[in-house]
């Protein structure tokens, strides 16, 4: 499928030209072939799943990765690019997916930092706070200089690294997932910044798997998939659906999918005015309530950062609230000024509470660990999987069994239950997590974030198991920072802001633009809420 | 950003630790001719005197029965996510507590519940000796690290304290016990032999070095058979995920240090109960320390550490034996092969990875040309 060779180069100056492109690691190709041709002044958006192939030739354009064969040309020059250095000098910037920032520097430090124009500090840094302001004032990437990095906003840092690569005199900006981190609104900031660069000439690529990013903002798509480029088109001539089945291959649908009515069963979790402060006694939670029925999804829509996190940790037992009540399965815990009793982890699963994490890298997984090892994480004590209550005999073989089935059930590749856990591509380590949690048919199902990082394919499949597992009963309450997942899942809506319920919906009363209201709005709905439990 | 290629697994254990032997010893080789000396007679000196003889082969084998204690506290302690110095003083504690018990019942027990006592004793002390800094790691934040390193100070100067002012008899000089009753004399393996009707040379070899194998045996049950294992190794992974799946990481700090000091203490066993016969100052001698360069290069697995131990304990018997051979060949050359053989297996076999998986990949490549394309399986 090397469609490539026949789609004509676009007239005009050609920014960055790579010709056969071929890269390999071991036995794998990263890049076969490639092809790619980008016209000065535009943004060109490069597409496709995980390991299709983006990121490796974007880091044979910067440098990082030599490849194999093929050439290169930037601004109709040939070009060898060895190292960072080579295309820094060339024009070319990159802004990665996780920032190269000295978290202890300030932000004027952090530009500086490699490029410094005088022996003396002082002197240094006025140069470049004076070029930085004109940068600053013509291209609207507004950053406090003057404040450490560690204490800047994620919208601000990634500003920052784009000044970093501008205030290097990149003609040529490659930015690797840069919404990934960022909220909708500073999405916006962004994309708004990025259309002023390009209005002033800088060639921009942006390699993304939202598709929506893509039409919103890209001038022309390059879609890869296992390793070459598999359709190029203008803007014009790219709709979603299209995008969608290039990358992965086939039709794919993760939209909404209607369902008839249901009829909801007995509440099977209930939470009372929970309140949680953090460290700094800076509340995270305030006096929220919320109630779970058997055969529904609800959605917990917000800006990540909002209380989400800790909503969903307080809720299977990871974290005792300052304050507040639980009832789960016909316990009942209370917590008033840090004392009583609340759930934890262990006892949320013997009472059927599954919990899909939001960090899947720092808690789902032991990432060292086999596959086999991970999938037991948590329910180690089953009498399926050891015996015995102090040292505890290992049933190894049940549990390898145990997990070869569960990788089959819910299509783990590869199917190898002996890989270590961070061998595994994110959407599979999340459908192994899923498989594990949704496995032992629980009650209640918490889910985190759960497609953060996924495949388009995966998510499919993801959101086909989370409806299966309503549809059995379950009680399932999803946590997303994606607005499009909370409306293709939920049955009833959720919204937080600032640790409270802003407001709480049928789907059927949803529009994005009402949510997204509700997402900012620092009224407390909570009145209405307290209301009804008095 | 590097695009090494990974190493197969029987290449990561066995060929990777044999060439990084291989440099140390050429390095330590073109060393000694530099000094002077004949590099080929060195080594057959010191290999001979490690192997050659049933004699000095003994003398390796009781090197490795303390190392094996200690690597294994320090793997066992890792592991648990935790950099346990303190292999020194625990291993200290564990003599003291070895030879108290003996001191106090030996006169009284017969040799069969006095053994199995010394040797609990031993554990016993390494173990306190490994809770109080497992307990301010666990409560208190305070790093393992640096309190295991205070703790071997205040074992060695305890062991001084109690021996100069309390143990010794009245009117020695020597800072050292009465020796041990007989029932408290653990049997030397030329005895053990004797009983078997072969003859073996009276070494220092005594049958700890039977324990120390069954500590690995234990160990490695414990670590990869067992569930406490399991949670062990899940909070030493990743303390986050473990939280998440309901295990207390303050427990499992206390449990990888109660075990770490233990298998330490068992030192206490050799030297004391095997060897020596009486309580004395200075019978670790840096092989809590050396326990570490052990651990590391045998990997943190049992089988990796009776290897490594048996290298160390042929380094220290053969040095022994080119110190006393070859003239103007000082013990520090010994000890300066040991550094290199330290800073390749450990520090530097990253850097001799690379080298050794492309000519792997080399090899390989050229006897299975076929080349999968666009197989990036994601």
């Amino acid at each position: 499928m090397t469609t490539a060779e026949k789609v004509p180069l676009p007239v005009g100056e050609i920014a960055v030209q790579m010709r056969g492109i071929h890269k390999r690691f071991g036995l794998v190709a990263a890049n076969a072939n490639v092809n790619l041709a980008v016209r000065a002044g535009t943004v060109h958006g490069i597409v496709g799943e995980n390991g299709a192939g983006k990121s490796t030739l974007m880091s044979v354009l910067y440098g990082f990765y030599t490849a194999d064969s093929g050439d290169i040309a930037v601004f109709g020059q040939a070009a060898t690019i060895r190292n960072a250095d080579d295309a820094i000098a060339l024009g070319i910037g990159m802004v990665h997916q996780h920032f190269m920032l000295v978290e202890t520097l300030t932000a004027l430090d952090n530009v500086m930092l490699g490029a410094e124009p005088h022996w003396l500090l002082h002197r240094a840094e006025a140069i470049v706070k004076t070029r930085l302001d004109a940068l600053m004032a013509s291209t609207g990437l507004n950053v406090r200089l003057d404040v450490p990095v560690s204490a800047l906003p994620v919208g601000d840092r990634q500003r920052l690294e784009i000044l970093k690569a501008l205030y290097r005199g990149a003609k040529i900006l490659i930015l690797d997932e840069p919404t990934a981190v960022l909220t909708p609104q500073e999405t916006d900031q962004l994309f708004s910044v990025l259309k002023v660069l390009r209005s002033q000439g800088t060639t921009i690529l942006l390699i993304t798997h939202k598709l929506r990013e893509v039409l919103n903002l890209c001038d022309h798509v390059t879609v890869m998939r296992a390793g070459q480029v598999v359709a190029e088109m203008p803007i014009a001539q790219a709709s979603m659906e299209g995008l969608a089945q290039a990358m992965v291959g086939r039709k794919v649908n993760i939209g909404r999918v209607e369902s008839g009515a249901r009829a909801l069963g007995d509440v099977v979790l209930e939470a009372n005015r929970l309140s949680v402060r953090d460290a700094l006694n800076v509340p995270r939670l305030t006096n929220l309530s919320l109630a779970l029925q058997q055969g529904e999804i609800v959605g917990i829509a917000g800006v990540s950062g909002n209380g989400q996190s800790e909503l969903l940790d307080v809720l299977s037992g990871l974290l005792r609230p300052a304050s507040g009540e639980l009832r789960l399965g016909g316990d009942h815990f209370k917590v008033d000024g840090g004392l009583g009793p609340w759930l934890d982890p262990q006892l949320a699963r013997e009472k059927g509470l599954a919990h899909v994490p939001e960090d899947r890298h720092a808690r789902a997984l032991v990432m060292p660990f086999a596959a086999w090892e991970s999938a037991v994480l948590g329910y180690d004590t089953l009498p399926v999987y050891s015996q015995g209550k102090w040292l505890g005999w290992m049933k190894h073989q049940a549990m390898q069994q145990a997990t070869v089935a569960l990788m089959e059930r819910f299509d783990v590749r590869p199917r190898n239950a002996a890989l270590p856990s961070n061998k595994f591509s994110g959407g599979n380590q999340q459908k192994l997590v899923l498989a594990r949690e949704l496995g032992q048919s629980p009650k209640v199902l918490l889910v985190g974030q759960p497609t953060r990082g996924v495949d388009i394919g995966a998510i499919e499949f993801i959101y086909s198991q989370l409806r299966a597992m309503r549809d059995a009963g379950c009680a399932v309450l999803v946590v997303s920072s994606e607005l499009d997942e909370i409306l293709a899942l939920s049955d009833r809506v959720i919204v937080m802001n600032q640790g409270q319920i802003t407001g709480e919906l049928p789907i059927s009363e949803c529009t994005e633009a009402g949510l997204g209201l509700l997402m900012t709005t620092t009224k407390p709905a909570n009145a209405a809420t307290a209301e009804v439990n008095a | 950003m590097s695009a090494a290629q990974p190493l197969p697994r029987w290449a990561d254990l066995v060929l990777l630790p044999i060439v990084c032997l291989a440099v140390a010893l050429l390095l330590a080789a073109a060393v000694v001719a530099l000094v002077g000396q004949n590099p080929t007679e060195v080594i057959s000196v010191l290999v001979k005197g490690a192997f050659g003889t049933k004699r000095g082969l003994s003398y390796t084998f009781y090197y490795a029965t303390t190392f094996i204690f200690t690597g294994l506290a320090v793997a066992v302690a890792f592991h648990g996510g935790l950099f346990n110095i303190g292999g020194e003083g625990q291993a200290i504690m564990g003599g003291l507590g070895c030879g108290l018990a003996a001191l106090w019942l030996a006169p009284h027990l017969p040799v069969w519940i006095m053994l199995p006592v010394m040797m609990l004793s031993s554990m016993l002390f390494g173990m306190a000796w490994a809770a109080v800094p497992a307990f301010l790691q666990a409560w208190r934040g305070s790093h393992v690290v640096i309190t295991t390193i205070m703790f071997n100070f205040i074992a060695s100067t305890l062991l001084v304290y109690l021996l100069v002012n309390h143990l010794r008899p009245k009117g020695t000089m020597s800072v050292e016990s009465v020796p041990f009753a007989e029932s408290a004399k653990l049997p030397g393996m030329h005895q053990a032999m004797g009983w078997l009707g072969i003859e073996w040379p009276s070494s220092p070899l005594n049958l700890s070095i039977l324990l120390a194998l069954a500590a690995c045996v234990a160990v490695y049950l414990f670590l990869w058979q067992t569930r406490a294992g399991y949670r062990l190794r899940a909070v030493g992974s990743s303390p986050s995920a473990a939280e998440y799946a309901g295990i207390s990481a303050r427990q499992q700090i206390m449990v990888s240090m109660a075990i770490s000091g233990a298998l330490a203490g068992l030192v206490g066993m050799n030297e004391i109960a095997g060897v020596n016969g009486k309580l004395l100052l200075e019978f670790v001698s840096g092989a809590g320390f050396t326990g570490i360069a052990v651990a590391l290069m045998g990997r943190n697995h049992p089988v990796g550490i009776i290897f490594a131990s048996l290298l160390f304990g042929a380094l220290y018997q053969g040095g022994a034996e080119v110190a006393f051979e070859i003239r103007g060949f000082s013990r520090d050359m010994v000890v300066a092969l040991q550094g290199f053989i330290v800073l390749f297996s450990g520090a530097m076999a990253f850097v001799i990875a690379r080298p050794v998986g492309w000519v792997l990949f080399k090899l390989r490549g050229s006897a299975t040309k076929p080349a999968t394309t666009g197989a990036a399986n994601g």
